[in-house]
């Protein structure tokens, strides 16, 4: 999958001082310019998460970029490095050269982006190799980031390393329109429950899953419900006379 | 079994074979029905409202005779979209709304959110240190009152009544407690971003140095009700077997794989809270058995009982000390007073922002409707709860309200096991070896 | 039912009136309808410090068949509702259900769509509990209220009077969009 085009805006509004979605220090250090670049996932404008409904706050015309913390350059500090090491050591004796996307290095947490292709081989590797020995994968957990084209659908993994107290995470992408993660049951079989709840909150598929079916809703339920698109389907509470709206409907700040 | 008034009580074919109603007084039918279609294989279902499953949990179970051949769960009947409702409100809300995922140990899921939240915020270090004193005492005392009802249903789903009775009496102890410090009994929402909601009310240290003083004699009954009792041990002895390998694949944690004789336990090994400095031991046993988890969770009270009565000596030292973070930008604005009921507005307070400063009106204003912002970035902190490890993974984007928070919950992963656990053995096993896991549906499900 | 049915309106039936609600409320038997939290505090309601006991019920049936009340503790998920009604239709006649804490009243604060917000679209309600969770004490008021509107439910011609009379209160209450103003 090829690293995004930067996004182009028309008119970006500063942030202010405390504004913590301005572009953090920490991940703008130059070095490979498409690696390291803050991911741009959105762009958030006004102040109000709904509109149309006549904002007269004036805030409307603040447009903002909504950037996750880019890739870090080496040496990311402490242990990570060993890790990296020793994975990419093993991945490239594996016939594996590209396999990490890039990685992040983001409050005192590191995390792997993996490319699909091949988390196959490295969660194998990760698990079995007597220097990375991760041998306790905490589950799957799925985001959905609607505007970051061609990357919509995220799996995060965390996983530990009992024998050298290490915990990494790490993060695969999909497309919206070809929603397919190769299944990790086969190397941690505690994901069996966890993909199954990610592809019925998210419809990621995880391809070579034992039993790919919905685990929290009933079986025919229309759509995957913690997607951002699926509404989060509240009614109207009415209270002597006066209505308010469900959640994701009101006004509220973003 | 046709009566028309009951349209549940009756046996229908479906694609898959026969399918028969069972209500009571009828196994007779089922029998002679089994025997007619010439087949062995009885599939049974089981919940998912049924008295012996420790919640809403449904368990399809294929048996030979008495013998389950194979078991499997149905979950996801108390699937409650908090995780998406969570994205709808603000940092600070979460925690009214995480803290009803896995109910029986609620400071557990304030914990592992907030203290996630205030890994983005960056503010680990600037937490008061009575803060960090009051939620280690609280998940303490949260742990005790936790596998008091493990134990308590346990027993009481293998018919031990007095253990279910005994264990619930205790635990009403734990949560006069808990209504003392935070007001309520269940579903605090009181470890908050940036510390805790209030400060101990006067008189709390003593009652907690009761309560430990009662424990203590209290703990020891169990020991002699249960430990060597025949009836239990029958029960338990060898029941539900997993091992170290087998906790490992399927991730299990908790007191399943401390009962394999692991010492994993995140509180030593990866320490959160401070808990590196506290004494205690991980417990652990050597027969990875029902038998053995119960005694790990009975020992397993006495060290947090040590640390209970650690804090306690902390906090006598911690007089007056702050539990909110010094910086008023994420601290919530809620300081109460002791009002006629018990509890109120500060009237300071209300003074302050309605007389004396529009500022600090529009601050308080702001940080109510708007929140503070979190800065973009994901966080994972575990914890280690009653039941293994529990982790939110919290994902910003920089806005008032998370982009998304997943709860790794102990209950969901390790109820895995229960096939694992139980086939082969006995129908009567199967309700043993789930209890021994301590599942709750509450945080199965979310 | 039985010979109920059969008497004549009058100082009889309102005798037997009486009498079988006595007994009906002295022996509520509820089944287990544990679903969240609000099932931890049912349970602390029938174990020794609250009690249930002492008002004839501590005993749980497991078998809706020999339960008139369903305490339905906690909230409904979606997936959950078609199996409440039908533990509900299990229940022999007469039989009560009450709606503890604000999940199972209204939906309470889980507005989405995974719960059914108010267990009164599956089953018809008698008694409403709000509390997040409820006190154990609440859960016995209600109980208590309930035990009221047992002893004195109505039987045979009367019961049908009752059920007409019920009918047209609820056709001229004022509707809740109409009791506008502050909050009362
Ligand atoms: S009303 Fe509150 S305590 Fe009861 S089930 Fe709902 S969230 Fe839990």
């Amino acid at each position: 999958m090829s690293p995004k085009e930067p996004q182009e805006f028309d008119e970006v509004t500063e942030g202010t001082e405390d504004d913590a979605t301005a572009i953090m220090p920490e991940n703008t250090l130059p070095a490979d310019p498409e690696q390291l670049e803050p991911e741009v996932i959105d762009v958030r404008k006004g102040m109000f998460g709904v509109h149309g409904s006549g904002d007269t706050s004036g805030y409307g015309g603040i447009v903002r970029p909504v950037a996750m913390p880019g890739g870090s350059p080496r040496p990311y500090g402490g242990w990570f490095d060993d890790v990296a090491d020793a994975l990419g050591g093993a991945l490239s004796s594996a016939g594996i050269t590209s396999g990490v996307e890039k990685v992040v290095v983001h409050r005192g947490e590191i995390t792997f982006f993996i490319r699909r292709a091949d988390l196959l081989e490295t969660v194998r590797t990760l698990r079995n190799d007597p220097a990375l020995r991760f041998e306790f994968c905490s589950g799957v957990s799925g985001v959905h980031y609607p505007s970051d084209e061609g990357r919509e659908l995220h799996a995060v993994y965390h996983l530990l390393s009992m024998t050298h107290n290490r915990r990494i995470r790490l993060e695969v992408t999909c497309p919206d329109s070809d929603p397919h993660i190769p299944s990790v049951v086969a190397v941690y079989p505690t994901s069996d429950w966890h993909e199954r709840e990610t592809y019925d909150f998210f419809g990621i598929i995880f391809d070579g899953h034992p039993s790919l079916t919905r685990i929290q809703m009933p079986d025919d339920w229309p759509g995957h419900p913690q997607r951002k698109d699926y509404p989060l389907g509240g009614i109207p509470v009415e209270y002597k006379g006066a209505t308010i709206p469900p959640p994701d409907q009101r006004r509220s700040y973003n | 079994m046709n009566s028309p008034q009951d349209p549940y009580a009756q046996s229908a074919d479906t694609t898959t074979g026969k399918v028969f109603t069972v209500t009571g007084q009828d196994w007779d039918s089922i029998v002679q029905g089994v025997a007619e279609e010439a087949e062995e294989r009885i599939v049974v279902n089981m919940g998912p409202q049924h008295p012996s499953t420790h919640g809403v949990l449904r368990l399809i179970l294929e048996l030979e005779g008495e013998t389950v051949t194979e078991a499997r769960c149905g979950i996801g009947y108390l699937h409650t979209g908090i995780e998406k409702n969570m994205e709808f409100r603000t940092w600070v809300q979460g925690v009214t709304f995480c803290t009803r995922m896995d109910y029986l140990s609620p400071f557990y899921n304030e914990a592992t959110y907030t203290l996630g939240v205030e890994r983005l915020l960056d503010i680990e270090d600037d937490i008061p240190e009575k803060a960090t004193v009051m939620r280690v005492l609280l998940m303490e005392l949260n742990r005790i009152s936790s596998h008091l009802v493990a134990i308590a249903t346990g027993g009481m789903e293998i018919g031990a009544l007095t253990v279910m009775t005994i264990g619930f009496r205790e635990r009403e102890l734990v949560l006069d407690l808990f209504e003392l410090i935070t007001g309520l009994r269940m579903n605090h929402a009181f470890i908050r971003p940036g510390g805790v909601a209030q400060d101990m009310p006067p008189g709390a240290l003593d009652e907690i140095r009761d309560f430990i003083a009662l424990m203590k004699k209290r703990l020891p009954e169990y020991a002699d009700l249960c430990n060597a009792n025949p009836i239990f041990k029958a029960r338990l002895v060898d029941v539900g077997q997993l091992d170290l390998a087998g906790c490992l694949a399927l991730g299990i944690s908790g007191p399943p794989l401390r009962s394999t004789g692991y010492p994993w336990d995140l509180r030593k090994t990866q320490p959160y809270c401070g808990y590196e400095d506290y004494d205690f031991e991980v417990v652990t046993w050597d027969t990875p058995d029902a038998y053995g988890r119960f005694r790990i969770r009975l020992a397993e009270m006495w060290e947090s009982l040590k640390i209970v009565e650690q804090c306690a000596d902390r906090l006598a030292d911690l007089e007056g000390a702050p539990v909110m973070i010094a910086d008023k930008k994420i601290a919530w604005p809620s300081q109460l007073a002791l009002g006629s009921d018990g509890m109120g507005n500060s009237l300071d307070h209300i003074r302050h922002i309605m007389g004396e400063s529009m500022e600090a009106l529009i601050h308080h204003f702001k940080l109510v409707t708007e929140g503070f912002r979190v800065p973009a970035g994901q966080a994972y902190v575990p914890v280690e709860s009653p039941r293994g490890e529990l982790g939110a993974h919290v994902v910003s984007d920089g806005g008032t309200r998370p982009f998304r928070a997943h709860f790794r919950d102990p209950s969901f992963t390790n109820l895995q096991a229960t096939s694992v656990m139980s086939e082969g053995g006995m129908v009567a096993d199967v309700i043993v070896a789930i209890a021994s896991i301590d599942p709750v549906m509450g945080g199965v499900d979310r | 039912m039985g010979l109920e049915e059969k008497l004549p309106s009058g100082v009889l039936l309102t005798t037997v009136e009486n009498v079988a609600g006595y007994f009906r409320k002295a022996s509520f038997w509820p089944a287990t309808f544990g679903l969240a939290c609000c099932a931890i505090e049912m349970m602390t309601t029938g174990a020794p410090k609250y009690d249930l006991g002492r008002f004839g019920m501590e005993v749980f049936r497991a078998s809706p068949r020999q339960a008139d009340l369903m305490i339905v503790a906690g909230r409904v998920s979606q997936k959950m509702a078609p199996v409440l009604r039908q533990i509900y239709d299990q229940m022999p006649d007469p039989k009560w259900v009450l709606a503890m804490g604000v999940c199972a009243s209204s939906g309470g604060m889980f507005n989405n769509y995974a719960i059914v917000q108010g267990v009164d679209h599956v089953v018809p309600v008698d008694m409403y509990l709000p509390g997040c969770p409820p006190r154990p004490e609440m859960l016995i008021d209600a109980i208590l209220k309930l035990h009221d509107q047992v002893q004195h439910a109505k039987l045979g011609v009367n019961r049908d009077a009752q059920v007409i009379e019920n009918e047209n209160d609820a056709l001229t209450a004022l509707p809740t969009s109409d009791m506008r103003g502050l909050l009362r």
